[in-house]
């Protein structure tokens, strides 16, 4: 008692504290409205992050853009404008539509998967299973570790001769996959890692869209003699939406994005079958050097993804939801 | 009565079955960790053997030996922990302070510079990769480790993370400690950022996760062996030693570890870090 009458009695200090430390003493008028008030010294604080974020972020994505309509192989004198060439000559590039062709295939396939084996590992995580860390830190190891070292351990599951993958096969009765030579078993192979690598997130996010359901709605449910599977369609399924939608957007972003692995495992191939769209815009920009037809092509990826991060925006607004995002 | 047991042994069986998959499907998860780390300790007789063993007949080093004769993975080691270190140790800097004036400053145009900063998350890294290839060119920072950390020593991420989490600081703490007449800088520093630790933790493992694990970034900027990270030296080695599967293994090994080791100690960090940021990569 005597603590909640101290605590009472300091309050008002403090309201009167705040009250005098919010008001700032009168600035001259001609000062400029940036460097006015806590200006300075909000810029001070501000200048490090401000540096970095202008001239390796806002310069670059103007900048690009700008390159985009130009023809530039970076050594060689200035950029020559050439209006809409570069999107021209990529609408005309056979490559580039079987590279968004092979873009949109890797998508279709790992995203679909990538959800329902991380909603299924959310959902048993949700319940009273034994050994949920261990668990959780299994699904989710794929996601902290590098691509890279990822994909050489994956390369050799798929050795066609030696490899897990194929002898896995053998053993069910199955006949072995030339993984490396066929373009489908490659692509096969390609989500296969791709949703490996990747599901671990979604499950996290799943996992915390899961948890937020009140669990009086079950429970009322199952007074009401609602089995597993209809609680399952008409309380979990609805009030998961906004999350499912979520999870859908940022990974068909991120499966847009791909190169690490298909770098290391496929090299984009056999024959191009796995080359992406950001691994072609790898090599026009650091093998060609085509700088600008490259921009060209960062922009087209760019306005892809910005598109869907529309839409997810506005999906969300529409259902009065607040991401975390 | 006899309903009810059945519906109880029912439900037992369930939570039986129910652990029975999940488990398999976890261990199917981690299997090509096992395989990898099993396969880095096998002798080449082993190796090559088929059908595959799964434990070592023998435990030998010889793979490692191998490994970190045929490149300088040593070297690649402590460039891949400098810039890591470097870049982790810039961004908690440069984004403690930026979130703390976007959280407690009051200056013209922060909000919109809040939103500014809040929209280039959205943009696509391989977007600004090119212009900033170009930059680092002219200031002829092209393989140098300047191009390795300068571009990561801020982040909106970073600077949005720690200034949600200043936001729930009550700000009569700090009005304490202005009528004791600090400034700006000590406040920060000694009652924010202690206040702030999981957030910075989170932020630390994120960026050091991301840095360490990078590969496109280094691809691109890095010519030179001397300063190859873990993760390009292992790509380029993949490369040159495509079927040397025990010396490929050990290299996985090599640049895997760091960050399971950090991921098994701090798993929350990370979790919370996906969570918050629903960030892919």
């Amino acid at each position: 008692m005597p603590e909640v009458l101290t605590q009472q009695e300091v309050r008002p200090a403090a309201h009167i504290v705040r009250g005098e430390a919010a008001e700032e003493p009168p600035r001259p008028k001609r000062r400029p409205r940036l460097l006015r008030g806590q200006g300075p010294l909000a810029l001070l604080f501000l200048s490090p992050t401000l540096v970095i974020v202008s001239v390796f972020i806002l310069f670059p994505i103007l900048f690009s853009f700008y390159l985009s309509f130009t023809q530039w192989n970076l050594f060689g004198g200035e950029p020559a404008f050439v209006g809409l060439d570069n999107y021209a000559r990529m609408v005309d590039d056979a490559e580039f539509w079987q590279v968004f062709a092979h873009t949109g295939i890797y998508t279709a396939g790992t995203v679909p998967l990538n959800m329902a084996l991380a909603l299924a590992a959310a959902f048993f995580l949700n319940t009273k299973v034994i050994g949920k860390r261990f668990l959780r830190a299994a699904f989710f190891t794929p996601v902290v570790i590098s691509a890279v070292a990822a994909a050489v351990v994956w390369r050799w599951v798929f050795d066609p001769n030696l490899g897990l993958a194929n002898y896995a096969l053998e053993t069910l009765g199955l006949s072995a996959v030339n993984w490396s030579n066929s373009p489908t078993a490659a692509m096969v192979a390609l989500i296969i890692v791709g949703v490996w690598k990747s599901f671990g997130v979604n499950m996290i996010l799943f996992a915390a869209g899961l948890a937020g359901i009140p669990k009086h709605y079950y429970e009322a449910a199952e007074i009401d003699g609602a089995n597993g599977w209809q609680r399952f369609w008409h309380i979990t399924v609805p009030l998961l939406s906004p999350t499912t939608l979520f999870v859908l957007v940022l990974s068909i972003i991120g499966s847009f994005q791909v190169f690490d692995i298909v770098f290391v495992l496929t090299s984009g191939g056999p024959l191009g079958a796995t080359k992406v769209l950001v691994f072609y815009l790898y090599e026009h920009a650091f093998k060609f050097f085509n700088m600008g037809y490259a921009s060209a092509v960062a922009y087209v990826l760019f306005a892809v993804l910005l598109v869907l991060t529309l839409v997810q925006i506005r999906a969300f607004r529409d259902r009065g939801f607040k991401s975390a995002a | 009565m006899r309903a009810a047991t059945l519906h109880i042994a029912g439900r037992a069986t369930g939570r039986v079955v129910a652990h029975v998959v999940i488990y398999a499907a976890a261990l199917l998860t981690i299997a090509p960790f096992v395989w990898m780390v099993l396969t880095s300790f096998k002798d080449i007789g082993e190796i090559y053997s088929y059908p595959p063993t799964w434990w070592p007949e023998e435990f030998t080093l010889d793979n490692y030996v191998a490994t970190f004769q045929a490149a300088p993975f040593g070297r690649f080691y402590l460039n891949s922990l400098f810039v890591a270190t470097t870049v982790t140790l810039g961004q908690l800097v440069t984004c403690s302070m930026a979130a703390y004036a976007f959280a407690r400053m009051e200056f013209w145009g922060r909000d919109a510079l809040f939103y500014l900063f809040l929209a280039t998350m959205m943009v696509p890294f391989h977007v600004t990769m090119i212009p900033s290839f170009m930059i680092l060119h002219w200031l002829g920072l092209i393989d140098t480790y300047g191009a390795l950390i300068i571009p990561g020593l801020a982040s909106a991420f970073g600077t949005f993370l720690l200034r949600q989490f200043f936001l729930s600081i009550p700000k009569e703490l700090e009005e304490a400690a202005f009528l004791d007449g600090c400034g700006r800088f000590r406040v920060l520093w000694q009652i924010i950022v202690p206040l702030a630790r999981p957030a910075l933790a989170t932020l630390a493992i994120f960026t050091f996760m991301g840095v360490f694990n990078d590969f496109i970034w280094a691809l691109v900027v890095i010519n030179s062996e001397d300063l190859y990270t873990v993760q390009l030296g292992l790509a380029i080695f993949r490369d040159r030693y495509s079927t040397e599967w025990g010396s490929l293994m050990a290299g996985s090994v090599v640049a895997t570890l760091p960050i399971l080791i950090v991921f098994f100690l701090a798993q929350k960090h990370f979790i919370q870090g996906i969570a918050l940021s629903g960030l892919k990569d």
